[in-house]
């Protein structure tokens, strides 16, 4: 891609959670492509094989942090370690997240409270931690700081055996436009707006599709894949890096009078 | 500035002014071959000078003038890669109870049915190109696609029209297997050199300014740079994934309850 390396994230420092994998490692690459320093988060121990693995691969611009995203202790030692790094956060982005298929009558407590614990309070959670930062750092940048934070098509519409996913990434679409106003009422340097990606290619959505499997709803992972591709007007399922391109657009100055927005990427899906 | 438009040529419509001025500077600036066009020849001769892009004299509305447009600029470059449907206007609307059917037809005339041309044409055309159908279409819609203004009936009626006019096409465009996108652009109140006229010829510009500014919860009206930004990367491969998609880009006005 021509705009690759164009190093329009210079001097900018940006945290991605859920950054080892899928949306959010795209993400991370982007912008180090960009040449922004990332810190980036995940569940999985430092020394554990895939984060040694990836940073190694994405060298000394990007740094590793154990975070869970549902902890408020996790949070106060990433602000602590991020602020003793770098002094700024221009560009949060709110990825780390979960999926939760079935009926209603069969959905467990505990499973709710586990999907809205990690896909809602933490995207509140890594906010609120960050935002006296990012008003500080925001300032200094063309375009100001910008939270990016990760819903869903499932945050648009509805789908079947789909709610507690439904329910957490529609609450993710509305707190994103609420911080959005309240930032911009209050002349804040921070712009929030959320990410509504389609099927994307993802070991999350694999996974997801290797339970449908186990239940008998299809054959075997590719058939979902087709399926989906041939319900999709573009015909595909998205590459984790057409989410990253969006996430750096936003990230950038172009953006700059956008927040509280929906940036849908979903070949058409939700224009049918 | 970046060049993620090398190679790509461009069709602005309504792109002697405004929005769609700042969008042929933007698309040159990134490397795309652009042709505009409009009526106001001398503004147009001055952006030619300035930026290289080409002029062609067209009225949207014209739909015996739009094929020999497009074999004119597939004469000249081969391809067609990107079309921004742009050309809007609000002469003659006015509220349900006011308008004239001449205001009506007018502005939905150009807004509407002038968009529609634009699309067609330009879907037609990129599903010529060497190598494939491909290209990116976006339309000039308005965050008064979602939140209506009581004054202008038609220019409301016709911004929320082409977002479902974007949908159609992107869905035909997939039916057919086209690499061709359509998505709409949905700006705020953009200082256009039309808007800081408004505000000059009001009785009280300082506070008819900060009327337009207060529609924003950031307190402020958008600059034409803003959205000739994300026209242009609408424009690139960056959005490859995005079809049938509205952009909205206000400041956060529709975000709220607020109301324009």
């Amino acid at each position: 891609m021509e705009s690759l390396g164009s190093h329009r994230l210079q001097g900018r420092i940006a945290l991605v959670t859920g950054g080892l994998r899928g949306i959010g490692l795209a993400c991370v690459e982007r912008f180090l492509a960009e040449g922004a320093e990332v810190v980036l988060t995940d569940l999985e121990a430092p020394d554990g094989d895939l984060a040694t693995a990836t940073l190694a691969r994405l060298g000394q611009a990007a740094s590793y942090v154990r975070a869970n995203v549902t902890s408020e202790e996790d949070w106060a030692t990433l602000l602590a370690r991020v602020e003793q790094q770098h002094g700024a956060l221009h560009i949060l982005v709110n990825n780390a997240g979960i999926d939760l298929t079935g009926p209603v009558a069969t959905t467990s407590l505990e499973g709710w409270r586990r999907i809205m614990s990690i896909n809602v309070d933490g995207v509140f959670l890594g906010t609120r931690a960050f935002v006296p930062l990012m008003e500080k750092s925001g300032a200094g940048v063309a375009g100001g700081a910008s939270i990016i934070n990760v819903s869903s098509i499932m945050g648009l519409v509805g789908m079947s055996e789909v709610s507690g996913y439904n329910a957490s990434k529609g609450a993710v679409r509305l707190f994103t436009k609420s911080i959005a106003l309240e930032f911009a009422e209050k002349r804040m340097p921070i712009r929030a707006n959320s990410l509504h990606p389609g099927f994307v290619v993802t070991p999350l959505l694999s996974a997801g599709f290797q339970r449908w499997v186990d239940k008998g709803i299809a054959e075997k992972p590719q058939d979902l894949v087709d399926m989906v591709a041939a319900k999709t007007p573009m015909g595909r399922l998205a590459d984790p890096s057409e989410l990253a391109s969006a996430a750096f657009f936003l990230a950038s100055s172009d953006s700059s009078y956008m927040t509280g927005a929906e940036l849908v990427i979903d070949g058409g899906w939700t224009a049918q | 500035m970046e060049q993620r438009l090398q190679g790509k040529v461009a069709l602005v419509t309504g792109g002697t002014s405004g929005i769609g001025a700042g969008t042929v500077r933007r698309l040159r600036a990134e490397g795309a071959r652009v042709i505009f066009t409009g009526s106001n020849q001398s503004a147009a001769d001055g952006i030619v000078t300035e930026t290289g892009a080409e002029f062609i004299r067209h009225d949207v509305t014209d739909a015996a003038a739009w094929g020999g447009l497009m074999t004119e600029i597939l004469e000249r470059h081969g391809r067609l890669d990107t079309a921004f449907a742009n050309a809007g206007t609000e002469s003659g609307d006015g509220s349900i109870e006011s308008i004239t059917i001449e205001g009506w037809n007018t502005v939905i005339g150009v807004n509407l049915t002038g968009v529609m041309l634009t699309v067609q044409h330009a879907m037609r055309a990129m599903a010529t190109n060497p190598g494939g159908p491909t290209g990116s279409i976006i339309v000039n819609s308005s965050m008064n696609a979602h939140r209506a203004m009581g004054n202008f009936l038609a220019y409301s009626v016709s911004k929320a029209a082409v977002v479902a006019l974007v949908k159609s096409s992107a869905v035909h465009a997939g039916n057919r297997k086209y690499k061709i996108r359509v998505n709409a652009v949905l700006p705020g109140v953009v200082e256009t050199a039309l808007i800081a006229n408004l505000i000059d010829k009001s009785g009280d510009p300082v506070a008819t300014r900060a009327a337009y500014e207060g529609l924003s919860p950031m307190g402020r009206m958008a600059s034409v740079e803003e959205i000739a930004g994300m026209v242009a990367w609408l424009a690139s491969d960056e959005a490859r994934f995005c079809s049938g998609s509205e952009f909205t880009m206000d400041g956060a006005s529709t975000a709220g309850m607020n109301g324009v």
